[in-house]
């Protein structure tokens, strides 16, 4: 296989953007990718996103999206992971730059889920729908219960999930592309109304319209597009069970293991040489079981990395410096892709004010559904 | 949801049941071609008793469009006396009073409407042990 790198990448602000449909926010985004590198063909596209037919009643998005930037006649993909859409697009990318078949591929992930679709019921259908959605259980439901199981094993509290909400605002506080781009109190996150017990309304991510795109290459061609490409050392994809009763330890997510155990053997790293990592934060509890299934911290020990600022900038490990899915806003197809614009840019020095000095590796992890889905990426800066 | 869906799941939903393999033993709830633990394709028939104990469990205050008259409502992972675990709503209780290990019977009840006909989908709920 070829070595791969990322040399450009575009990405709309993340929040309830009325003024923008499906196609515009992936056609700002892939344009400013392509503007980047000053690129003016491609090989392939490949397109992440969750359900466009739900949310906007249009499938058929790889064609679409390739008209929408000038590019028919170009190979385009549309591939779905439910909220790992995004992260599958750019390991769909990835691999078809490292088999030598395309040299410029355009990774992208998309959602508009403010235009007035069911978003409850909707992403609902990323859980399995005879077993779970039938009983009127939600994603934040799901979460909960994995909640509730971590708390009984580890003895996680509700601080412990709120601490990770104020953290990850206050890391989006300086991301001025965020949804909710503001810190906020303990007080406020233990006080927000319950959504599904244990997590409160501030302990989960909000719904988002956004995009995000990023232009892979051969890492021998990437200095011909820019001077900081930032290499893919590897890639690891895994499942779990569908539904979440049918997972031994329902707060462990075994497909975050796994595919984080993939991803670093690839990378011929571990756990202690990552400097900095985006992860998905849909909800609070999920950060702390993605940091302990990745070995980023022991198990059972995730529950303090928020509050005693291992995970914040500054920090020995911070995760999710963009402000995570909590503060930057989760437009599900978008987010996978928009998690590796972060690290990209912390690799080559170009995070600002959140940049994590000297970072040199980094890994972003995007999850499906209640976990049954995870993909994990490691970059290196070069 | 057509209603041939929801006639489909009848034996799971009204009998509990359920597939024991002939493999290795486990029993899968509810039936499917091969099983998860070992991949055997032979399985016999087996019913699911009507009680378990809560794995883990939620109160959803925010329910979907068709639940929303329900809540707030616990819902959650039961493990019958045979291993297998299903999801459900625990009712007939105080919603805040469901937590992990807490003893349960199952019921049969209505669960929802399905489509603008309305049909009616029953399946089970779980109650607090007697
Ligand atoms: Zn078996």
């Amino acid at each position: 296989m070829r070595e791969v790198a990322i040399v450009s990448a575009g990405m709309t602000r993340f929040g309830e953007l009325w003024e923008s449909s499906l196609r515009d926010l992936f056609a700002e985004a892939a344009l400013e990718a392509l503007a980047a590198a000053k690129v003016d063909r491609l090989d392939s596209i490949v397109v992440g996103c969750m359900s466009g037919g739900q949310f906007v009643g249009q499938e058929h998005i790889g064609p679409l999206m390739a008209d929408q930037i000038g590019m028919a006649g170009v190979a385009a993909t549309h591939v779905e992971s439910a909220c790992a859409s995004g992260g599958v697009a750019l390991r769909t990318a990835f691999l078809e730059v490292a088999s030598g078949a395309s040299d410029l591929v355009l990774a992208a992930g998309v959602e508009k889920m403010t235009d007035g679709a069911d978003v409850t019921a909707v992403l609902a259908t990323a859980a399995d729908q005879e077993l779970e959605a039938f009983h009127g259980i939600t994603f934040p439901g799901l979460y909960a219960m994995i909640a509730r199981a971590h708390m009984q094993a580890n003895g996680t509290t509700e601080e412990d999930l709120a601490w990770v909400a104020v953290k990850n605002h206050r890391h989006g506080a300086l991301n001025p592309k965020a949804q909710f781009a503001r810190e906020v109190k303990l007080e406020e996150v233990m006080k927000s109304s319950m959504v599904s017990d244990p997590l409160r309304l501030l302990c989960c991510s909000p719904v988002s319209d956004g995009a995000a795109a990023v232009l892979l290459c051969p890492l021998e061609h990437a200095k011909r597009y820019t001077d900081h490409p930032v290499k893919i050392r590897g890639t690891g994809l895994a499942t779990s069970t569908m539904a979440l009763a049918d997972r031994k330890d329902p707060a462990f997510l075994d497909a975050v293991q796994l595919s984080g155990e993939r991803a670093y053997k690839m990378a011929g790293v571990g756990p202690a040489d990552i400097q900095v990592a985006e992860v998905h934060d849909c909800f609070a509890i999920a950060e702390i079981c993605c940091i302990e299934a990745l070995g980023l911290v022991e198990k059972g020990a995730g529950r303090h990395a928020a509050r005693t600022g291992l995970t914040a900038l500054g920090g020995k490990i911070p995760v999710n410096t963009s402000g995570g899915l909590k503060s930057k806003g989760h437009p599900v197809g978008a987010t996978g892709i928009a998690q590796a614009i972060e690290i990209f840019e912390q690799l080559r020095g170009g995070a600002g004010a959140r940049q994590v000095k000297g970072a040199r590796i980094g890994l972003a992890q995007n999850m499906g559904g209640s976990g049954a889905s995870s993909v994990v990426h490691v970059f290196e800066g070069v | 949801m057509p209603s041939p869906r929801n006639w489909r799941e009848i034996p799971a939903r009204y009998r509990l049941e359920a597939a024991r393999c002939r493999g290795c033993g486990k029993v899968v709830y509810p039936a499917r071609r091969a099983c998860p633990a070992c991949r055997g394709q032979e399985f016999e028939k087996t019913m699911l008793s009507w009680k378990g104990k809560v794995v883990t469990s939620t109160v959803v205050q925010v329910a979907p469009t068709e639940f929303q008259m329900e809540a707030p409502y616990a819902v959650a992972i039961v493990e019958t006396p045979e291993g297998a675990r299903l999801m459900t709503q625990v009712v007939d209780c105080d919603p805040g009073a469901v937590q992990p290990g807490m003893e349960v019977a199952l019921v049969f009840r209505l669960i929802r409407r399905e489509g603008h006909g309305g049909i009616l989908c029953y399946g089970f709920k779980a109650v607090p042990a007697a």
